[in-house]
C-alpha cells in the first residue's frame, strides 16, 4: 500500500500519525485523569463523569457568548477564563453530589455506579431542557483555529498542541497536588486507610468531598477544552464513559502513573490500527485487546502490591 | 402557546392579500369541499369527526436523536396550524397526537401501533433513521396506516404505507457527483462516512457512479457512530491527495471532524481538496460552526437561503412560530411536506380512507412547497430538484447550482433489485 | 406437595401464585392485546432480571452485559425468523433471491457459512441456550479463575457489550447493522404477526417465566444457592472451607446468561425484530436497574420491578415525553437511596407481616386462594403493571 509514495512522504505521514497519536493520548488523559482521582482514589463509580465534562462544555459555550456579545475586546483569551469557570462549576456540582448522594454510598462501590447513572440520565435531561437538544457550536478565538505548517504535507493543528500543553500542566498540578499538598497527602491517607485517618484527626468527609470534587473539576476542564475538537451536546458525555473507564481500569485503577501509561498504549495502539484498519474495526480490535489483556491481567498494567 | 395564537391569527388576516398566490389556490380548493359527513369520507373507522382529524406525529423527543428530530417535529406543527388556519383538510381541523420515540427503535414500533390501534390516526408524520422507520413499516403494513417519512435516506425500500418526503440516495448523489466532475474537474474521491446503512449504501451507490463516470475511488472508510477523534483518516487523506472528499459524517461525530478537518491545515475555500457531503444540513452546522466548515459543498434538495417566495414565506412563518434564532435543514423543509401532500391527496380522493389516500397519492402535486415544486412518483418518493450549496460562515448554504430537471426518484437503483 | 413445601416457603407460593393469576388471568382480561403484547415485552425483561437477582444479588457479581446475552438469544431467534422469511419466492426482485433482504443490498451473494444452521429451528433452539453459556463460559471462567470480580467485572462486561454492539453495526451484511434484523414473519409458516399468534406467544411467554422462576428457587434452594451467598457474603471462608468459589460464580453466570438469552429469544419472537440497540450499555445498565427495584434479592421481585419501571417508562413517556428522564434518573437514586431493598424491601417489611398474620389466623396448613390474596398485596401487585 506504501509503493505509491516517496521517503518523504511516508516520513512526513508517519510524523503526522504520530503527532496524532500523542493528541489522542493527550485526550485520553484528560478525560481519565479526573477518574482516575474518584474511581481510583475513592473507588466511586462515578458514570456521570461524561455530563461533568459535558457541563465544563456548556460553561465555555456560555462565556464564549457573554464574551463575544458583551466584551469582544477579550474573546482572544476567554478560553482561559472558561476553563477555570469550568473547574469552579464541575467541581462545584461535585461537591454538592458528593454531599447529597455519594457519602451515603462509600461502603457499596456497586450502588455508586446505579446512582451516579440516574445522575446522568437528570443531568442530561436538565441540559437539553436548559440548552435546547441540538448541538451547540462554541466559537473559539481565532488563535486557537488552524495549524502551523512546518513542511508541504505536515502540519501541526494549534488546538492539538494546546490540548497537548494543557494535559501537561494539568497533569504536573494533578501530581503536586496529590503528592506535594497537605491535601494530597491527607486524601492518600484517607484511602488507604479511612479509620486510621480519621484517628489521627484528619476530617475525612471534608477531604472526600475535596477529592471527588476535584475529580469533577477536572473532567470540566477536560469537557472545556474537548469543544475545540468534539461537539458539545446533552448526550455527548455518554460517548466518553466506556473509553475512561476502560482506560482507568487497564492502568491500574489506584494508580495515576498507570492511567497515563494506558492512555498512552491505547492511544498509539488505536491510532496505528486506525492506519491501516478501517475505523470501526480499529475500535473493535483496540477494545478487543484490552480486555483481552485484563482478562489475563486483571490488575491492570500498575498495581498496588496488595491482594484484595 | 399565545405564539401559536398570534400566528393563526396572523395568517388569517393574511389571507385576503393571498389571493392569487399558490397559497390562496390551496384554500380555495380546500373550500370547494362542502364538509361531508364523517362517515362518508370515513369508512373504515378512522379519528375523524364532522370537524375534526386526528393525525400523529411521532419523533425522539428524548435521547440521541433527540438533536435531528426536533426540527422536524416543529415543521409538522408548523404545516399543521397552517393547514388549520386555511380551514383544515375537507372542512376538518387537524388535531395531532405527538408520541415520543425516544430514540428508541421498538418504542417507535409501539408508538407507532398504539397511533394506528388505539387513536385510529388518518396520518403519521414522523420518524426520522432508517432504524425507527425499519422498525415501523411492518406495523404500518400490517395495520394500514400512512407514513409520512421525511428524511434523506439509503433508499432501497418502496412501502405502499408510506410517502418518502426527503430524497432517496440516488437524487442526492448522482446530480452531486456529476457536478462536482464536471464543473470542478475532480478525478479522484475519498469516501467517508458515518458506520451505518445510509452512508455504506449511499457510498457504494456513489462509489458505482465514480467508477461509471471513468474517475477513480481513493478510499473508503467508516467510523462508528458517535466516533470524534477523526486525525488518522485525515492524515489518510492527506497522503491519498483526493480531489474529492465525499464525506457522510452524521450526528456529533460531524462536529469533531470538520473542527478536526481544520485544524489539521485543510482549507475548504481552498477547494483542494474539495469537501461534498450529504449529510450536512444547516441544523447540523449550528453544533459544527460554520467557521469550520465554511467552503464545504452539499448536495441536497434544500437550503434555507433558496430564493423563492413559497420560501420566503415559510421562513418567516417558521421563524415567527419557533423563534428568530432557529434554522431550517432539508430535513426540516421535507417534514413541513408531509402534512400539506397528505392534505392534498385526502382532498383529491375526497376521503380520509387509506386506501383511496394510497391511490390518490401517486401525481400530487405541490407548487407551494419552500424548495420549488414536487410531485409525488408512482413508487411514494418525490420528484425534486437536487441542489448543490456551498457553506458560508453564518451556517447558510449559498446556491451555486440547481438540477434543471426534477430528479426522478430510483429507490432501486440498478444493480441493488 | 412435601416436593413443593421444599422448593417454595408458604410466602413464596403465594408469591408465585400471585404472579401466575397476574400474567395469566389479570392481565388478559384487563388489557387489549396491544397493551398485552407491550406488557409480553416487559416480561421478557424480567427474565434478564431474575438472572440478575441470583448473579448479582445472591451471588454478588454484578454484570453490566447481560444486553450481549440477550442479543445473543434474540439474534438467535431472529436468525432463524429471517431466513423463513427470505424465501426465494418472497425475496424475488433481490440480485440474489433467498437471502436476507439486508445482505443483499450489501452485495452479498450467498448465505455467510454461519447463517446456514439457523435453517433448522431445533439448532437454533439449541443455540439459544448453548452459545450465551459458552460466551459466558469464557467470560467467566477467564474472570474468576484469576478472582476478578466486583467492579471489575462490571465494567469488563460493560466494555465487552460496547465491543458486541459497535461489532454487529460494522458488520451489516451478515448481521443487519444498526437497524437490525426487521420484518420477521412466520415460525413454522405460523404468522407470528396476527393477535392469535400475539396471545400464544404472550402465554408460551407467561409459562416459561413461571417454569423459570421455579428453576431459580430451586437453584436458590439447593447447596448450591445457599454457597452463592456465602461467597458473596465471605468468599474467603467459603475458599478456605474447600470449595472452588469460581466454580460456582461461573455457574451461576452462565445460568443468568442463558435467562436472558431465553428473554430475548421470547423477546423477538414478540416484538418481531431485533437491533443492536438491546445489546448496548444503555440497555445492560437499564436491565440492572429492574432488577434493583425489584430489589435485587428476590426473584419475583424482580419480576415487579421490571414492570413497574417499564410501565413508568411508557407511561411518563407519554405524558410527559420531555420530562421522563427525570423520573427515570430520580427512580435510580431513590433506590439506591432511600429503598435499598426496593420493591422486596417494602413488601417485606410493610405487608409480608400481614400476610403472615393472615396465614396464621387461617390455622390450616393450606395456603389461602390465590386469586383472594390479602387486599393489600392485591393492590401493590395490581397497581405496579396495570393502565
Amino acid at each position: 500500500m506504501f509503493a505509491d509514495y516517496s521517503w518523504t512522504e511516508l516520513g512526513s505521514i508517519f510524523a503526522m500519525q504520530g503527532f496524532a497519536g500523542l493528541i489522542l493520548f493527550s485526550v485520553f488523559v484528560l478525560m481519565a485523569l479526573g477518574l482516575a482521582i474518584i474511581f481510583g482514589q475513592m473507588g466511586v463509580i462515578n458514570m456521570a463523569h461524561g455530563e461533568f465534562m459535558i457541563l465544563g462544555a456548556y460553561v465555555t459555550y456560555l462565556c464564549s457568548n457573554i464574551v463575544e456579545t458583551y466584551i469582544p475586546s477579550l474573546f482572544g483569551i476567554y478560553f482561559f477564563f472558561a476553563m477555570a469557570l469550568a473547574f469552579v462549576a464541575a467541581g462545584a456540582l461535585g461537591a454538592l453530589v458528593e454531599w447529597s448522594l455519594i457519602r451515603h454510598l462509600y461502603k457499596r462501590p456497586l450502588d455508586t455506579l446505579l446512582a451516579t447513572w440516574g445522575l446522568s440520565l437528570i443531568l442530561q435531561q436538565a441540559y437539553r431542557s436548559i440548552f435546547g437538544a441540538r448541538e451547540v457550536g462554541v466559537s473559539l478565538p481565532n488563535w486557537l483555529l488552524g495549524s502551523v505548517p512546518l513542511t508541504d504535507i505536515i502540519e501541526i493543528p494549534i488546538n492539538g498542541i494546546f490540548v497537548m500543553v494543557l494535559t501537561l500542566v494539568i497533569a504536573i498540578g494533578v501530581y503536586f497536588i496529590l503528592f506535594r499538598s497537605r491535601m494530597g497527602m491527607q486524601t492518600r491517607a484517607v484511602v488507604q486507610n479511612r479509620v486510621m485517618a480519621g484517628a489521627v484527626g484528619i476530617n475525612t468527609e471534608k477531604v472526600d468531598r475535596h477529592t471527588f470534587a476535584l475529580g469533577c473539576g477536572i473532567a470540566g476542564i477536560a469537557g472545556s477544552a474537548f469543544t475545540m475538537i468534539g461537539s458539545t451536546g446533552p448526550t455527548a458525555g455518554q460517548l466518553y464513559i466506556v473509553d475512561t473507564f476502560l482506560i482507568v481500569v487497564f492502568g491500574g485503577a489506584a494508580s495515576l502513573l498507570g492511567t497515563i501509561a494506558s492512555s498512552f498504549a491505547i492511544s498509539q495502539a488505536q491510532s496505528t490500527m486506525e492506519f491501516f484498519l478501517s475505523g470501526s474495526m480499529a475500535k473493535v480490535l483496540t477494545l478487543l485487546t484490552v480486555v483481552g489483556i485484563l482478562m489475563l491481567r486483571p490488575e491492570g498494567l500498575f498495581s498496588l502490591k496488595i491482594r484484595r | 402557546m399565545k405564539r401559536l395564537k398570534d400566528l393563526i391569527d396572523h395568517r388569517l388576516s393574511r389571507r385576503s392579500v393571498l389571493s392569487g398566490t399558490a397559497a390562496a389556490a390551496m384554500l380555495a380548493t380546500a373550500s370547494t369541499f362542502a364538509p361531508a359527513f364523517a362517515d362518508d369520507v370515513n369508512t373504515t373507522g378512522l379519528a375523524v369527526t364532522d370537524d375534526t382529524v386526528k393525525v400523529g406525529i411521532l419523533h425522539s423527543v428524548t435521547g440521541t436523536m433527540a438533536i435531528s428530530e426536533t426540527g422536524s417535529v416543529q415543521a409538522e406543527k408548523l404545516a399543521i396550524e397552517q393547514i388549520n388556519a386555511m380551514g383544515g383538510v375537507l372542512g376538518r381541523k387537524i388535531e395531532y397526537i405527538q408520541e415520543d420515540g425516544a430514540s428508541d427503535w421498538p418504542t417507535f414500533a409501539e408508538k407507532a401501533k398504539k397511533l394506528l390501534v388505539n387513536d385510529k390516526v388518518a396520518a403519521v408524520f414522523g420518524c426520522w433513521t432508517s432504524a425507527s422507520r425499519k422498525a415501523v413499516l411492518p406495523v404500518f403494513e400490517q395495520y394500514n396506516g400512512m407514513l409520512y417519512y421525511p428524511t434523506f435516506y439509503e433508499g432501497l425500500e418502496q412501502s405502499p404505507n408510506v410517502i418518502y418526503t426527503g430524497q432517496e440516495a440516488t437524487q442526492q448523489i448522482i446530480a452531486g457527483i456529476d457536478w462536482v466532475a464536471k464543473e470542478k474537474g475532480a478525478k479522484s474521491f475519498y469516501l467517508l462516512g458515518s458506520d451505518y446503512i445510509w452512508p455504506r449504501t449511499s457510498n457504494k451507490i456513489a462509489r458505482k457512479h465514480i467508477e461509471k463516470l471513468g474517475l477513480k475511488v481513493v478510499g473508503e472508510e467508516y467510523y462508528p457512530l458517535g466516533h470524534t477523534q477523526f486525525n488518522s483518516v485525515i492524515n489518510k487523506i492527506k497522503l491519498k491527495k483526493p480531489d474529492v472528499i465525499y464525506a457522510i459524517v452524521v450526528g456529533g461525530s460531524n462536529v469533531a471532524f470538520y473542527k478536526q478537518l481544520k485544524a489539521a491545515g485543510i482549507d475548504m475555500t481552498k477547494e483542494k481538496p474539495l469537501l461534498l457531503t450529504i449529510s450536512v444540513t444547516e441544523d447540523e452546522i449550528r453544533g459544527i460552526g460554520g467557521e469550520n466548515i465554511e467552503g464545504a459543498y452539499a448536495a441536497m434538495k434544500y437550503f434555507q437561503s433558496l430564493d423563492n417566495e413559497n420560501n420566503a414565506e415559510f421562513v418567516k412563518s417558521f421563524k415567527e412560530m419557533w423563534g428568530d434564532d432557529i434554522v431550517i435543514g432539508d430535513v426540516t423543509q421535507a417534514a413541513y411536506l408531509g402534512p400539506w401532500l397528505w392534505k392534498a391527496a385526502v382532498e383529491k380522493a375526497g376521503s380520509f380512507d387509506i386506501d383511496k389516500v394510497r391511490l390518490a397519492s401517486p401525481g400530487i402535486e405541490l407548487t407551494t412547497a419552500p424548495e420549488g415544486y414536487v410531485r409525488v412518483h408512482e413508487n411514494h418518493h418525490l420528484w425534486s430538484k437536487t441542489r448543490i450549496g456551498l457553506a458560508k460562515p453564518d451556517g447558510q448554504y449559498e446556491l451555486v447550482y440547481e438540477t434543471t430537471d426534477l430528479m426522478e426518484p430510483d429507490p432501486f437503483p440498478e444493480g441493488y433489485q | 406437595m412435601t416436593h413443593v413445601k421444599s422448593l417454595l416457603s408458604r410466602q413464596e407460593l403465594i408469591g408465585l401464585l400471585v404472579v401466575a393469576a397476574l400474567i395469566f388471568v389479570v392481565m388478559p382480561l384487563s388489557m387489549d392485546i396491544f397493551r398485552l403484547n407491550l406488557f409480553g415485552k416487559y416480561l421478557t425483561y424480567a427474565f434478564v432480571a431474575i438472572g440478575l437477582v441470583l448473579c448479582w444479588g445472591k451471588g454478588g457479581i454484578l454484570s453490566l452485559g447481560q444486553g450481549v446475552f440477550f442479543g445473543l438469544g434474540g439474534y438467535c431467534m431472529a436468525m432463524y425468523l429471517k431466513l423463513e422469511a427470505s424465501t426465494p419466492e418472497a425475496t424475488a426482485i433481490q440480485s440474489t433471491p433467498g437471502i436476507p433482504d439486508f445482505m443483499d443490498w450489501n452485495q452479498i451473494t450467498s448465505l455467510p457459512w454461519f447463517w446456514e444452521p439457523f435453517n433448522s429451528l431445533t439448532f437454533t433452539l439449541l443455540a439459544i441456550l448453548v452459545i450465551p453459556t459458552l460466551f459466558a463460559f469464557v467470560i467467566g471462567a477467564a474472570m474468576f479463575k484469576r478472582r476478578v470480580g466486583g467492579v471489575y467485572f462490571a465494567i469488563i462486561t460493560q466494555a465487552i457489550a460496547a465491543i458486541l454492539t459497535i461489532l454487529i453495526i460494522g458488520q451489516q451484511g451478515y448481521t443487519g447493522g444498526v437497524n437490525g434484523i426487521t420484518d420477521l414473519r412466520t415460525l413454522k409458516g405460523w404468522d407470528i404477526r396476527t393477535d392469535e399468534a400475539k396471545y400464544v406467544l404472550y402465554y408460551v411467554n407467561g409459562g416459561l417465566l413461571i417454569a423459570v422462576l421455579l428453576l431459580s428457587q430451586f437453584v436458590l434452594k439447593s447447596k448450591l444457592g445457599r454457597l452463592l451467598v456465602a461467597v458473596r457474603d465471605k468468599e474467603d471462608r467459603v475458599r478456605f472451607s474447600g470449595y472452588d468459589v469460581s466454580n460456582i460464580k461461573i455457574f451461576v453466570f452462565c445460568f443468568a446468561a442463558v435467562l436472558s438469552a431465553i428473554g430475548g429469544a421470547m423477546f423477538t419472537l414478540q416484538v418481531g425484530f431485533m437491533s443492536p440497540s438491546f445489546v448496548g450499555i444503555v440497555p445492560s445498565i437499564e436491565m440492572v436497574i429492574f432488577c434493583a427495584v425489584g430489589g435485587r434479592l428476590s426473584i419475583f421481585g424482580a419480576v415487579y420491578g421490571t414492570l413497574l419501571v417499564n410501565w413508568a417508562k411508557t407511561t411518563f413517556s407519554e405524558i410527559f415525553p420531555e420530562l421522563w428522564l427525570f423520573g427515570l434518573g430520580g427512580l435510580f437514586i431513590a433506590v439506591v437511596l432511600v429503598f435499598p431493598n426496593g420493591l422486596s424491601g417494602l413488601y417485606r417489611s410493610y405487608l409480608a407481616p400481614l400476610v403472615d398474620r393472615l396465614i396464621s389466623r387461617g390455622g390450616s396448613s393450606y395456603p389461602p386462594e390465590p386469586a383472594s390474596p390479602p387486599p393489600d398485596l392485591d393492590g401493590e401487585a395490581n397497581a405496579k403493571p396495570a393502565e
